[in-house]
């Protein structure tokens, strides 16, 4: 690609990422209601079931406030999953709509829809994670002890696994008939992080279920994101992290302009 | 229109300089079903092409290949110079479309999408502004142009779509049945938008299920019926190709009929409507003699009309859908 060509590449997108932000800030409902579950779980699982919860971690001796600290990390990777839902939506309602049939004949950069839709849904991700790091820390949630080494790591590992479910969630928007279609396919993205070591350890787990916890994107997301922010063991997690983010991206990056450059029906 | 102002492409003589689209052996088929047939059209620049057909007959798809959206199985074609086949880039930025369904953003404002199209097209931000507000101006938009275009009328979002078609000053528009769906009044507008479109030099290329549409706009028409394309030329030309008119004779009485049906043996005559067609060049001379030869036969007719060929009876005789007729207007 040319250096000309690059830079029309970069303008075209930078349009489409306008446009999609303009979609957000107009009707917020719809990012608004995606943060809405996971801020309703920590509060949920903080106050409610909090006590209980945190007699089961950390062997009986813990109180609530370490439950806070524990369950944060986990609502955060969680927040990712709920709002790229939003891009499924936003995606597939673009598709059944007449308007990307005329950028399809408009001399634009090819790529520049699905990468609008991309970076849009990333920043909108990262807003909605100061949002409910925002709740969290009201309600007491501290990590103290990160130097600023680990606090830009798990910055850059919160973009990581937004860019790669959000690459997900445009493949899933672009496989999707309609909006609700794409709603119901995105679910296992909300569904994932419930069975995984989000709201308790994995080896706390049934033993025949803990292979489903482990062996998901979101469980060694959140240890590695636990063990930036609280000092926690992070192992072979971080590895395995940053290699299902690499993993998911290509899978959701080939999957979503192998769709959208077929021929529209 | 009259057919002098716009001469007619000949076929055979290869492909004219001036030619603004130009296919050779368009195909395309889904699975089993051949929607397009193997097409050839030449259109001249600034001139109104119309693609006349009944529904299904592939004139979307013929569209969606010439905009660049799909690509055909086979054939090849031309826009203003481009291959559509190795510079589908070039032919992108010279043209312009407006589908059959609503390409606008309902979620943005009618300004906004004007100004989206304007940084599409790479224009500085002072020029794009100028000319959303200038094309917002000329399709009377201005007056709602802040408020979310889903909120528009459907008339409205017609214009909305074809102003931002406009935005890049298109050489070639293609306009897939601009005025499905339009009440009268809207419809009319769009007609003189598109005339208007032709007096810049522009050359439109559209879609219609209207005979009536075609005769008002189109310089050239084609009827594509099938995947192909069953007869070309002037409005004119294509009126010719039918036989004349005809006066036509309705009865109230089923009786009154049958005795003029066996009075007049040599008219063709329809039972249900009760009515009989008598040949007729539509001249006052022979209007005259036939009123003498019913008068002297005492047949007596409850109503009588003149009927001239129009496009209607041509498509009809060439797309073979004669009971469809009522029904298609």
């Amino acid at each position: 690609m040319s250096a000309l060509a690059l830079a029309l590449a970069v303008r075209d997108s930078n349009t489409m990422l306008r446009r999609n932000l303009l979609h957000a800030r107009r009707y917020p409902s719809m990012t608004l209601n995606l943060l809405l579950s996971p801020i309703m779980l920590l509060l949920l699982f903080v106050y409610i079931f909090g006590d209980v919860m945190s007699a089961g971690i950390g062997g009986g001796g813990a109180d609530r406030s370490d439950y806070i600290a524990y369950i944060v990390p986990g609502l955060l990777m969680m927040t990712i999953g709920s709002t790229v839902i939003g891009a499924a939506i936003a995606v597939s309602m673009d598709m059944t709509e007449g308007l990307i049939a005329r950028f399809r004949t408009m001399a634009v950069y090819r790529g520049s829809v699905l990468i609008g839709h991309v970076v849009g849904s990333v920043l909108q991700v990262l807003a909605s994670l100061v949002l409910v790091g925002a709740v969290a820390v009201a309600i007491g949630f501290r990590s103290t002890d990160a130097t600023a080494l680990e606090w830009l790591a798990a910055f850059g590992l919160l973009a990581l696994f937004a860019l790669a479910l959000t690459w997900i969630a445009v493949g899933m928007g672009m496989a999707s008939p309609n909006p609700e279609a794409a709603s119901n396919m995105a679910m296992p993205l909300i569904l994932l992080p419930l069975v995984s070591s989000a709201f308790i350890p994995a080896d706390t787990m049934p033993a025949w279920f803990q292979p489903i916890a482990e062996y998901q994107p979101f469980t060694p997301a959140i240890e590695t994101l636990r063990g930036l922010l609280l000092g926690t063991e992070i192992g072979h997690n971080g590895w395995l992290a940053i290699a299902w983010c690499v993993a998911l991206t290509a899978l959701g990056y080939r999957w979503s302009t192998a769709l959208f450059n077929r021929d529209p029906k | 229109m009259p057919s002098s102002v716009m001469p007619t492409p000949r076929r055979g003589d290869g492909q004219p300089a001036s030619a603004a689209v130009s296919a050779v052996g368009l195909r395309k088929s889904y699975g089993e079903k051949i929607v397009l047939g193997g097409i050839d059209l030449t259109i001249p620049a600034g001139s109104v092409f119309a693609l006349l057909g009944p529904n299904g007959a592939g004139k979307t798809t013929a569209v969606k290949i010439l905009s660049t959206l799909i690509t055909a199985d086979a054939g090849e074609a031309h826009v203003l110079g481009h291959d559509l086949g190795t510079d589908v880039q070039g032919v992108r930025a010279a043209i312009g479309v407006t589908g059959q369904f609503s390409a606008v953003d309902g979620l943005i404002t009618g300004e906004e999408n004007m100004l989206l199209m304007a940084d599409l097209h790479h224009l500085p931000k002072a020029e794009g502004r100028r000319i959303a507000a200038e094309l917002l101006g000329r399709f009377d938009l201005t007056e709602v142009a802040k408020k979310p275009a889903s909120t528009y009328s459907g008339g409205m979002k017609r214009r909305l779509d074809l102003a931002m078609t406009l935005v890049g000053s298109p050489r070639v528009i293609f306009l897939d049945e601009p005025t499905t769906g339009l009440d009268p009044r809207s419809r009319h507008n769009m007609w003189g938008i598109i005339r208007d479109l032709v007096s810049d030099g522009v050359t439109v290329f559209l879609t219609t299920q209207y005979l009536e549409e075609a005769d008002e706009l189109a310089d050239l028409i084609a009827v594509l019926n099938d995947g192909k394309i069953v007869a070309e030329g002037t409005a004119e030309e294509l009126k010719r190709l039918i036989p004349g008119g005809h006066i036509r004779l309705r009865f109230t009485d089923p009786v009154a009929y049958q005795s003029a049906a066996s009075a007049l043996r040599e008219v063709t005559g329809d039972e249900d409507a009760l009515t009989l067609q008598i040949p007729s060049d539509g001249t006052q001379r022979e209007l005259r003699s036939v009123l003498d030869w019913l008068d002297s036969l005492g047949i007596e007719a409850d109503e009588l009309t003149l009927h001239t060929p129009d496009l209607d009876d041509v498509f009809f005789a060439l797309t073979g859908n004669s009971q469809n007729k009522e029904n298609a207007r």
